[in-house]
C-alpha cells in the first residue's frame, strides 16, 4: 500500500485542520498547516487538506513559506488531480509551490514556444510526466527516437527557462505479449517502457535532470495500486488518484532537495533500536545482535542501512537514555556491531531528556534542528520530541525491527540528488572535527592553535570538476550564507564564461584531513552603475570551519579580484533568513562601512580599496588561476 | 450495511469532494442537481467511494449510473456480494 507509513495516525486530525484555518497570523497557520501534512493521511484527506490550504492564504504565497516555487506540470494525459497533492508534498516539506498545468498533448510545443502560458509562468522546475501510452505509441519501434522527444523537452525547458527538470520515469503498463523474456520482442510496447526507462536513467544524468522513479514505487506497490485501466479508459488518469498523495510526497521531497531542505544527520538510539534488549540490564553477552536469532540479524541489517547512509553522506549520531560506559560498550566490544564509535560524530549517552539532547546534538553539529532524523522505538520518547521540537523528524518506527529499514527509507527523509567525494569523506570530516576541538582546547592560545593546524587553502575559479559540489552548496547552504541565493547548474555554468564574474571555490586541508570544499564566493562588477564596484553576490561557507580566518582570506581573493576586473570598492550584501543570523555582523567585522539598509532589513556595505591592506592570515594559500 | 449508514457515509464523501457541508442526499439527486459535479469529480466520487467502501466498480456500471439512489443500490449489492 502506498501509505505514509513513517508518519504517525492522527486521531483528531480533521479537528487540528480546522484549528489550522483558524490561526489569526500567517505564520502560525503556515505552522499548523505544515505539522497536518505530518500526519498519516491518504489520498482524500490530502486533498482536504489542499482546499483547506488555499482558503486560508486565498492571496496565495505566505511569508514563512520562504520563496514560492513555480512548478509546471507537463504531460500527456489527465494530470489535474496530481495538483493538490503535490502542493502538499511541497508543504510537507515546508514549501509552497505555485503550479502550471499544461494543457495536455501540449507539452512539446509550449516548451520551444517562447511566448507560450508556460513561458509566461516562468518555471524553476518543469515537472515531465508522460504516460506510457502516448511514449509507446510515439516510439514507433525506436528507442532512439523515443528518447529524443526528451532530450528535446529537457533541453528546451533548461534553455527557454533555466528550468530544473524532473522527469518521471514511465508506469509499466503494458501487459507482455511474450513473456518472461519479453526484451526479445522489440514492438512489444511492454519491452519498450522497460528499455526507455533503463535508458531515461543514463541520459537523465548526462543532461542534469532529476528523475521521480514511479517505476521503481509501482513495482514496490504494485502495478494494481497505480494505475488502473478502467480509469484509464474512463479519463485518461495514468497514476490513480488513490496514490496522488504518494505521488506528492516524491514531488515534495525532490523540491525540498533541490532546495537544499533534506536532512544531514541520522540520530539513533540504541536499545532496541541498534540492538535487542537493554545494554545496562542484559549486558554485553545478553543483548541480540548478530547471527543466532532473527531478530538479532534484523538489528545488523538496520545497522548496515546506516552505516549505507554514512557513506553516502548522512551524519550519524547517539541520543540514548544510559550510563556512558555502558551505551559504548557494544560499539567497542560486541563482535558483531557493524556500526563502530568513529562513524559516531556526535555520541549523547546521559539520563537527560531527549528533547534536550538532540539540542545538543544539533549544536555540537552546527546544523539545524530541522536536519535531524531522530530514530528511536520507543513511542513514549518520539512523542515527546515531536512535542518538544516539531522541526525534528521522528519516524514511527514499527514494532518489528525488521521493518525499521523500510520505514526510514520509503520516508525520504535524505532525498539527495548527486554524492559528491565530499559526501563520501563526511563522516571522517566530522570525526576529524572532534580531533581538532581536542587541539583547541589543549593550545593555549588561538594563533598557536591555527598554526598547529598548518591550514592550506586551495583556491580556484569555478570549473567542471567542481561544478557538481558547488552546486550543491549554493542550494544547501543555509546559516553561512549572505544572500542565500539559489542558483541552478545552468546558471552557474553560465557564471564560469561571464568576464564580469569572479567567481571561486575554495578547499581546505589540515594535518587533520581533508575538509573538502568549504566556501563558495561569487563577485560580479557592472551589476551597479557605478562600474567600479565588485558586487559580492554570493558568499558562503561550512560552519565547520568557521574560526578558521577562512572569511579573511575569501575576502583577500576577492580582494584581488576586484583589482584584477578593474573595481575599486567592494559591495557586501546581507539578506537576512530564518536561518543565516550568524552572519549578520560580518562585514561590519571585516571592516566594511554599512552604506543602507532596506525595508526587509537587507543591509549593503563597501569597502574602499584605495590603500586596502590585505588582511594576515596563517594558512598556506594556493591559488590557481584559469 | 443497512441503506441508512450507505447514505451518511456517501454524504460523507459528497461534502468532502464538494467541499459543502449542506449537501442533502435524496435517492433522486443527479449531477444536474450540485454545481461542481463535473466529470473529473465524478471519478473523484467514483474512487473515494471504492477507497471508503472497498469495493471496484466495473466500466461499464460507472457508464451507467444514473442518480443517487441507484448508486447507493449498486454499492449495496456489492457489499452484499463481498459478504
Amino acid at each position: 500500500m502506498a501509505a505514509f507509513t513513517w508518519l504517525p495516525l492522527h486521531p483528531e486530525w480533521t479537528q487540528s485542520l480546522n484549528m489550522a484555518g483558524l490561526q489569526p497570523d500567517e505564520a502560525s497557520r503556515w505552522r499548523h498547516f505544515v505539522a497536518c501534512s505530518h500526519a498519516r493521511i491518504d489520498f482524500m484527506e490530502t486533498a482536504k487538506l489542499d482546499r483547506a490550504l488555499r482558503k486560508a492564504f486565498p492571496d496565495g504565497l505566505p511569508a514563512a513559506a520562504g520563496k514560492p516555487i513555480r512548478l509546471a506540470l507537463l504531460g500527456s494525459s489527465t494530470l489535474k488531480h496530481l495538483v493538490p497533492a503535490i502542493r502538499v508534498g511541497a508543504l510537507r516539506h515546508g514549501l509552497w509551490a505555485e503550479i502550471f498545468e499544461g494543457d495536455y498533448g501540449q507539452y512539446r510545443q509550449e516548451l520551444v514556444d517562447a511566448d507560450s502560458p508556460l513561458a509566461q509562468f516562468k518555471p524553476h522546475i518543469v515537472l515531465l510526466a508522460l504516460d506510457a501510452h502516448h511514449v509507446a505509441a510515439g516510439a514507433g519501434g525506436s528507442l532512439d527516437a523515443a528518447l529524443e522527444n526528451f532530450t528535446v523537452c529537457w533541453e528546451g525547458a533548461k534553455k527557454n527557462f533555466g528550468a530544473t527538470v524532473i522527469q518521471q520515469t514511465l508506469l509499466p503498463v503494458f501487459p507482455r505479449v511474450l513473456g518472461n523474456n519479453e526484451q526479445r520482442e522489440t514492438d512489444s510496447p511492454a519491452a519498450i517502457i522497460e528499455a526507455l526507462n533503463a535508458r531515461l536513467r543514463t541520459a537523465a544524468d548526462e543532461h542534469g535532470v532529476h528523475l521521480l522513479a514511479a517505476d521503481s514505487y509501482t513495482a514496490q506497490h504494485g502495478l494494481h495500486e497505480w494505475y488502473d485501466p478502467v480509469l484509464w479508459h474512463r479519463s485518461k488518469q495514468e497514476v490513480h488518484p488513490r496514490v496522488s498523495h504518494f505521488y506528492g510526497e516524491l514531488v515534495g521531497r525532490l523540491l525540498g532537495a533541490i532546495r537544499g531542505r533534506s536532512s544531514k544527520c541520522l540520530v539513533l538510539d540504541l536499545d532496541n533500536t541498534l540492538w535487542g534488549g537493554v545494554i545496562g540490564d542484559d549486558g554485553l553477552e545478553g543483548i541480540l545482535l548478530g547471527q543466532g536469532s532473527a531478530m538479532g540479524e534484523a538489528f545488523v541489517a538496520f545497522q548496515q542501512y546506516a552505516r549505507q547512509l554514512l557513506n553516502r553522506g548522512i551524519i550519524l549520531a547517539v541520543c540514548s537514555k544510559n550510563d556512558e560506559a555502558n551505551a559504548l560498550g557494544p560499539f567497542e566490544k560486541h563482535p558483531d556491531m557493524v556500526l563502530r564509535r568513529k562513524d559516531i560524530a556526535c555520541f549523547v549517552a546521559n539520563w537527560q531528556d531527549k528533547a534536550a539532547n538532540l539540542r545538543h546534538i544539533a549544536k555540537t553539529l552546527n546544523i539545524g534542528l530541522d536536519s535531524l532524523v531522530f530514530a528511536d522505538d520507543n513511542p513514549f520518547e518520539r512523542d515527546l520530541v515531536r512535542q518538544e521540537l516539531p522541526e525534528v523528524q521522528v519516524p514511527e518506527l514499527p514494532e518489528d525491527p525488521s521493518f525499521y529499514i523500510e520505514t526510514i527509507a520509503n520516508a525520504g527523509y535524505f532525498e539527495g540528488l548527486t554524492v559528491t567525494p565530499e559526501d563520501r569523506e563526511r563522516g571522517g570530516q566530522y570525526r576529524a572535527n572532534a580531533e581538532r576541538e581536542e587541539l583547541r582546547a589543549s593550545a593555549t592560545d588561538m594563533d598557536g592553535y591555527l598554526k598547529g593546524l598548518g591550514m592550506e587553502l586551495d583556491v580556484r575559479p569555478f570549473d567542471s570538476i567542481g561544478l557538481a559540489r558547488i552546486v550543491q552548496l549554493i542550494n544547501k547552504t543555509n546559516q553561512f550564507n549572505l544572500t542565500t541565493r539559489r542558483y541552478t547548474e545552468t546558471e552557474v555554468r553560465d557564471m564560469m564564461t561571464d568576464p564580469s564574474v569572479a567567481a571561486y571555490q575554495f578547499r581546505l586541508t589540515d594535518r587533520f584531513g581533508d575538509n573538502g570544499m568549504i566556501a563558495v564566493l561569487i563577485g560580479i562588477v557592472g551589476r551597479l552603475e557605478d562600474k567600479s564596484v565588485l558586487v559580492i553576490d554570493t558568499w558562503l561557507m561550512s560552519c565547520r570551519v568557521l574560526g578558521r580566518q577562512v572569511e579573511e582570506a575569501c575576502l583577500n581573493i576577492m580582494v584581488d579580484a576586484a583589482r584584477r576586473l578593474g573595481a575599486s570598492s567592494l559591495m557586501g550584501e546581507y539578506v537576512p533568513s530564518a536561518k543565516n543570523g550568524m552572519v549578520c555582523e560580518l562585514y561590519k567585522r571585516l571592516g566594511f562601512t554599512l552604506e543602507a539598509t532596506d525595508d526587509d532589513d537587507a543591509t549593503r556595505w563597501s569597502l574602499d580599496l584605495n590603500g586596502y591592506e590585505k588582511q594576515q592570515v596563517i594558512m598556506q594559500i594556493r591559488l590557481s588561476q584559469d | 450495511m443497512q441503506e441508512q449508514e450507505i447514505y451518511a457515509k456517501l454524504t460523507d464523501i459528497f461534502r468532502d469532494i464538494f467541499d459543502d457541508d449542506s449537501i442533502v442526499l435524496k435517492p433522486e439527486t443527479t449531477a444536474a442537481d450540485i454545481e461542481e459535479w463535473d466529470s473529473f469529480n465524478h471519478i473523484n466520487l467514483i474512487v473515494a467511494t471504492e477507497a471508503k467502501f472497498g469495493i471496484k466498480f466495473q466500466t461499464a456500471e460507472i457508464e451507467s449510473l444514473k442518480n443517487v439512489g441507484h448508486f447507493v443500490s449498486l454499492i449495496e449489492k456489492k457489499l452484499a456480494a463481498k459478504a
